[in-house]
């Protein structure tokens, strides 16, 4: 089963003063276990571009730039036996505790 | 035919139905992976017990009868869709005695163990594992549960199908957690049984969903035993639910603790309750609370009630658990121990940060305690206050007539 993580920032991150995972460990473990496909980091909000067609015309726009503080910033895509497997990749990813993880299955079509 | 046994045999039924209804709902659910299927034979199981055991009699072993019967739907109904050979075959393979799980097995986990955690699962809403746990463990009706949760039927319909869509799409796994996982999602099951209890314990509640609470966790009990806050929920949902009989009187009014008639608790349901409190822990937020309540349940009268425990109890929920809601119970525990004043100091102390604001019951305990230090006149306003902020009415008249007792 196929899970996107959407690595995300969080208003409310950890509190605890204990060292969070380090990023390169994580990510050389579940390579190694076949649970991460790929993933990035991705470039700030700022170089975010929105592209809309409506009524066959092209519509380019900067941002977005949401209300929210709560923003995307970098995404794996991991293969896991179920959804408790992914919870527990995602929780020793750092930003588990200094933003949140979005999981999200791959639609499955019969 | 007499009428009689007609009317025993559709209790034998009903009774057989609940007994092994998690039980085929369970099984059907693992080896099919669907949910809706899995209900649906087992509900079918029992309506055709109802037309057949009052002209055949009941069979020798109802549970295993009624597995037959919804594992030979649940073939049926799948091969008229044609799904998968492997899943018929795993299903022609179920014995009809294959109710129980072969015991002697350590890897072999019960199936109903299983859906209990699946239907728990964090990644459901709360609201909808408790609606999920009633309807596919318990097998209540979609209508009923709509009607506690103040819902349309169709709005519950909604939430139930959500809710097992998420388990098919995000693949919730069918699984009871193992290792350090079972110590994280426990206290999460524990707290949908202790949701589904108040559901039926509270006023305006369905009764049968507290019976129903106390079935899952003798269960649960039962399926996972050494585990002491399992077994501390047991004792408490027993204690609370004891004085069943005696907290409402003819018109359905609440009676207060000190005004109940202690000869209508259930006795032998506070003897078993007090057996199984020396199993659980010391120091669990069930097994604290469950010690309150056996305070309350052994005490002789409301007076002779040892409130110095009660509050020592309360002192160590606070710490282990701190809530507003435990902290007005500590000041209420803290009033009878060692005097209203004490109870008006830390009833000040939980609402700062107006945690209770707009909280009935801290007005309520306010009004006693400033009725007990001798200001009548005060407490009686409170009281007409607290009953303004009521909206279950049997609630808003007791606290009226605390008012007027002051007034008269």
């Amino acid at each position: 089963m196929k899970y996107m993580m959407f690595v995300c920032t969080d208003t409310e991150p950890d509190t605890d003063k204990s060292a969070e995972p380090d990023i390169e460990v994580w990510v050389a473990e579940n390579d190694a276990s076949g649970r991460r496909l790929d993933g990035h980091q991705l470039a700030s909000v700022s170089a975010a571009t929105t592209v809309r067609v409506r009524d066959g015309e092209l519509l380019v726009s900067d941002g977005p730039f949401a209300e929210t503080k709560e923003v995307i910033v970098g995404y794996d895509l991991l293969e896991c036996a179920d959804l408790d497997e992914a919870i527990e990749v995602a929780r020793t990813h750092p930003m588990a505790r200094g933003g949140r993880i979005e999981l999200r299955p791959f639609a499955v079509f019969d | 035919m007499t009428e009689h046994t007609g009317r025993s045999a559709a209790d034998a039924a009903a009774a057989a139905a609940r007994d092994s209804h998690a039980q085929i709902v369970a099984t059907l659910i693992r080896v099919t992976g669907d949910w809706t299927l899995a209900e649906d034979c087992a509900q079918e199981s029992l309506v055709q017990a109802l037309q057949r055991w009052p002209a055949d009699g009941v069979p020798a072993n109802p549970a295993g009868w009624l597995m037959t019967v919804a594992r030979n739907r649940a073939t049926d109904v799948l091969r008229r869709a044609t799904v998968e050979r492997r899943k018929l075959r795993e299903l022609a393979a179920l014995a009809p005695t294959d109710v129980a799980p072969p015991a002697g097995k350590e890897e072999v986990v019960d199936d109903r163990l299983r859906l209990i955690f699946t239907c728990c699962h964090p990644a459901l809403a709360l609201d909808a594992r408790v609606a999920l746990t009633l309807r596919t463990i318990c097998g209540i009706p979609t209508a009923d549960i709509a009607r506690a949760f103040l819902v349309t039927e169709s709005t519950m319909t909604r939430r139930l199908t959500r809710a097992k869509t998420k388990i098919a799409d995000a693949r919730i796994p069918y699984k009871v957690p193992s290792g350090p996982a079972l110590a994280e999602r426990l206290p999460g099951v524990l707290a949908v049984l202790y949701l589904l209890f108040t559901r039926g314990y509270d006023a305006g509640g369905e009764p049968a969903f507290a019976d129903e609470a106390i079935r899952l966790v003798r269960l649960l009990d039962q399926l996972m035993p050494g585990q002491p806050e399992i077994a501390a929920q047991l004792a408490l949902f027993l204690l609370q639910h004891s004085r069943r009989d005696a907290r409402r009187d003819s018109g359905g009014d609440l009676v207060p603790l000190d005004r109940q008639d202690r000869a209508r608790w259930d006795h032998a349901a506070i003897a078993e309750a007090l057996g199984v409190l020396s199993r659980a822990g010391a120091d669990g937020p069930y097994a604290l609370q469950a010690r309150i309540a056996a305070c309350h349940a052994t005490a002789p009268s409301f007076e002779a009630t040892d409130w110095p425990a009660i509050a020592t109890w309360y002192d160590a929920l606070a710490r282990r658990n701190p809530s507003p809601v435990v902290a007005l119970n500590r000041a209420v525990a803290h009033g009878y121990a060692h005097g209203p004043a004490a109870g008006l100091a830390l009833l000040a102390e939980a609402r700062a940060g107006g945690a209770l604001d707009g909280y009935p019951l801290a007005v309520a305990a306010e009004a006693d305690l400033t009725a007990r230090q001798g200001d009548p006149e005060r407490a009686a306003a409170l009281f007409r206050r607290a009953a303004a902020q009521t909206h279950a009415e049997p609630e808003r008249r007791a606290l009226l007539d605390r008012a007027a007792d002051l007034s008269g």
